[in-house]
């Protein structure tokens, strides 16, 4: 009750806020050209043009679903202290650029699939804040009933295909995807998403192989965070390029931490997808937390290393300065949405907290389909021994 | 070869099981592809009545498929003069292949050397001319890579059928199987749906050596999320093969290097076996004995020694691997007391150290005797002949066993 009483307060003290906002939110699309900070490098193929076509509209709206993201990962980050969340929780912060620039440049009829460090990647793909942290936390509301935690979200229905624990395996997976797309000729794309430390995997090689062989629409996305856990990139691969490691299958190496040159680098690779077949990217990104909560971060790399990228290349001052030197919004416009962004996912998590736990029952639900109408009993015929097909 | 003869004269007593309508079985399909609607039978290994009595038992509303608009004249007839058709184990699950790949333009196959070649044990002949080469997918050497593209291809709503050249080759794609197929239903709370089908030769060949002559059972067996069935009959074949890619689960179906020449002859009709039953192979009295795929032919020519005996086996081929058919061996375990298992797994960890340890659980106190295991030798499949023989049950042993355990 006190919580309904909280909240009430808080929507009548964003109101006048948000209708601010709403104002610029909603009308203006006039275009703005934005160049993008780095040049493109590229293999095999042409580099596109670092002038990316934007709107104010799409300014203002990168900066709040970058807030967005970067305050749920911080905020995970105190659950996991509160032990809310347990196990393994890959945290997405300083990454954001390469999720939002990619969601820019796509429809939810194109497919993404990536390893566990996905949160940010769910929200984008139109997840709820409410399905992440339930989920999170292990409750029934969660996008997968609680059943599969931090490295296994998926949104089947705006074409998210996870969310998996065993990094390289999903690269076949996102070919397939990939192989699928071809056979029902859906003229849509698949971004399998990776990192620097499983582009080592045997099985990427494979599937590129299968990919480049068959002209499948493809886009195979490296998010080189030049650390793969503890181990830095230029211990890990004898060609830290992975924009060059397809060979025969062309490559992009791009600024990931500049949302719209991700953008225009996706839309690019998805125009060659689907005419040409297989493009490799290659997003030169950071992340300020560590590997995962267990991992402080700072064994492997320095603090100044962290606090310089975060000063000289983080993606949503990036936005920010953009949107103040375009005249969108004021410095204090900006503050008042991260507040409002703040209690949001406050709010979202203390309704996550108050869900139930999944039901005893639930563990059994799910394994197997239902098929033929059969059932399988324990030998006396009288008791269900399982919920099998 | 009599021994195949009882098999499908025992097991072909069908009732239609449950029609229902197949479309509902059908994932949603894009609009550029649909699927044919027809109506098939579910055959049920059920042997108490009609052991004899022809090999379908036809309801009076139209069920059936192609073959019978052509025999529209013996309709009045009973079903005892349906003739059938003769053919090999390899070319039943090819029929069964190709029926369903016409039936639902989602399905598809892949694999090495299944398109062009024709696959290495001809399963796949001539389905590549039929529906070209993307959906026989001749595809490179990387097992992992391609069981986990079928996988995701999966996920979207096709429905591969993925063959290992050898079962053994499957073990590089363990991570695939395991974690993605087994389990991405589960863990995505039931969003995703994994239908495919993984199947390949597996089991003790002649002399293959011993990376060729694996027995991947015991491997997949405590995944959870998928089902295994082996077959051991052409029907069984057939019907286990269509079940199987209609299954929206994943299946793996085990076939046995041996066994792709057997000759039987099948129904004309459509017709499926029910993935998790087993199948009555010779009802008894003294014994219960349980086999699958290659053994049930050891097993039962053990049988016409062990009849001569004066001994009176029921053999029961369990086919469904996992889950087990427990009901159907349950209710042979409280008639006959006594319990065989012969397969070709190793000892340990097999499907045999599973199902012991499931009848004892289930049934201890129906048993006169402990249950007995007879199972290959735990050692790599020896090259030489002789060698090679020993490390499989031969028949001898399983008349000794038998007659030890019904003391």
């Amino acid at each position: 009750m006190a919580l309904s009483r909280l909240s009430s307060r808080s929507t009548a003290i964003s109101r006048p806020f948000s209708s601010a906002f709403s104002r610029f939110l909603s009308t203006d699309t006039t275009p703005i050209t934005i160049e993008t900070s780095l040049p493109f490098t590229a293999h095999l193929c042409d580099t596109p043009s670092r002038s990316v076509e934007s709107s104010s509209q799409e300014l203002l709206t990168f900066f709040r679903t970058m807030a967005l993201m970067r305050r749920m990962e911080i905020a995970a980050d105190s659950l996991y202290k509160a032990k809310l969340i347990r196990g393994f929780c890959h945290l997405y912060d300083g990454q954001e650029a390469v999720a939002i620039g990619m969601e820019a440049a796509i429809t939810k009829k194109d497919a993404i699939i990536t390893a566990y460090r996905d949160h940010c990647i769910f929200l984008g793909r139109g997840g709820s804040l409410h399905e992440v942290f339930s989920e999170l936390m292990g409750r029934q509301a969660g996008c997968s009933k609680g059943k599969g935690g931090s490295m296994h979200f998926y949104k089947k229905d705006s074409g998210f295909y996870g969310g998996h624990g065993i990094v390289g395996a999903q690269v076949p997976l996102g070919v397939g995807i990939a192989f699928a797309q071809k056979y029902s000729k859906d003229e849509a794309v698949t971004f399998v998403m990776y990192g620097d430390g499983a582009a080592n995997q045997g099985q990427l090689f494979e599937a590129l192989n299968m990919a480049a062989l068959w002209d499948l629409p493809a886009i195979l996305v490296c998010e080189n965070n030049h650390y793969g856990m503890g181990t830095a990139e230029w211990r890990a691969a004898k060609s830290p390029s992975y924009y060059k490691r397809g060979d025969y299958v062309p490559g992009l190496k791009v600024d990931g931490m500049d949302a719209f040159a991700v953008k225009q680098a996706c839309k690019f690779a998805k125009d060659h997808a689907l005419e040409k077949g297989p493009i490799l990217l290659e997003m030169d990104t950071y992340r300020y937390h560590g590997h995962s909560m267990s991992d402080p971060g700072s064994t492997y790399r320095t603090r100044d290393e962290i606090s310089g990228v975060r000063q000289e290349r983080d993606p949503i001052e990036r936005i920010k300065k953009l949107v103040l030197a375009h005249d969108i919004a004021t410095e204090k416009e900006l503050k008042d949405m991260e507040k409002e962004i703040r209690k949001e996912v406050d709010d979202a998590i203390a309704k996550a907290k108050d869900c139930p736990m999944p039901e005893p029952s639930e563990l059994f639900t799910n394994v197997y389909v239902k098929g033929f109408g059969t059932e399988s009993f324990g030998p006396d015929r009288k008791e269900v021994k399982a919920a099998l097909p | 070869m009599s021994a195949i003869l009882q098999g499908a004269g025992a097991a072909t007593s069908l009732s239609p099981f449950n029609s229902i309508d197949s479309n509902k079985l059908v994932p949603p399909s894009r609009s550029s592809l649909s699927v044919r609607s027809k109506r098939y039978i579910v055959a049920e290994s059920n042997v108490i009545k009609s052991f004899g009595s022809g090999l379908i038992t036809r309801r009076s509303k139209p069920l059936i498929a192609n073959a019978v608009a052509t025999k529209r004249e013996n309709a009045a007839s009973s079903t005892s003069s349906k003739p059938g058709h003769e053919l090999l184990l390899f070319e039943a699950l090819q029929e069964g292949l190709e029926e369903e790949m016409d039936r639902d333009p989602h399905v598809c196959v892949m694999g090495e050397d299944v398109g062009h070649y024709g696959g290495s044990y001809k399963v796949t002949k001539g389905l590549a001319d039929k529906f070209g080469d993307l959906r026989v997918l001749d595809t490179p050497i990387c097992e992992n890579a391609f069981t986990g593209m079928g996988i995701g291809a999966a996920m979207t709503g096709l429905r591969p059928v993925i063959e290992g050249m050898n079962m053994g080759f499957l073990l590089l794609a363990f991570n695939q199987i395991s974690n993605n197929c087994g389990m991405l239903h589960y863990t995505s709370g039931g969003q995703f749906t994994i239908p495919v089908v993984i199947r390949g030769p597996g089991g003790v060949g002649r002399q293959l050596g011993a990376e060729h002559s694996q027995r991947l059972e015991s491997y997949f067996q405590s995944i959870p999320g998928i089902q295994m069935v082996a077959c051991s009959t052409p029907y069984n074949a057939k019907g286990l093969m269509k079940a199987a890619i209609r299954s929206e689960n994943p299946v793996i179906l085990f076939e046995h290097v041996l066994l792709y020449n057997l000759k039987e002859s099948i129904p004309d009709e459509e017709y499926i076996c029910n993935l998790e039953e087993a199948e009555m192979v010779r009802p008894g009295e003294h014994i219960t004995i349980l086999t699958y795929s290659r053994m049930r032919y050891h097993v039962m020519q053990a049988a016409k020694t062990l009849v001569n005996k004066g001994y009176d086996p029921e053999v029961i081929d369990i086919r469904s691997l996992k889950p087990f058919d427990l009901y159907t061996i349950g209710n042979s375990v409280k008639k006959t007391h006594r319990v065989l298992i012969v397969e070709e797994c190793m000892r340990t960890g097999g499907i045999g150290a599973s199902l012991t340890a499931a009848i004892n659980e289930n049934f201890h106190d129906y048993l006169d005797a402990p249950v007995m295991c007879l199972s290959s030798q735990d050692v790599p499949t020896p090259y030489a002949g002789t060698l090679e023989e020993w490390t499989v049950v031969q028949p001898a042993q399983i008349v000794t066993a038998v007659e030890h355990l019904c003391q």
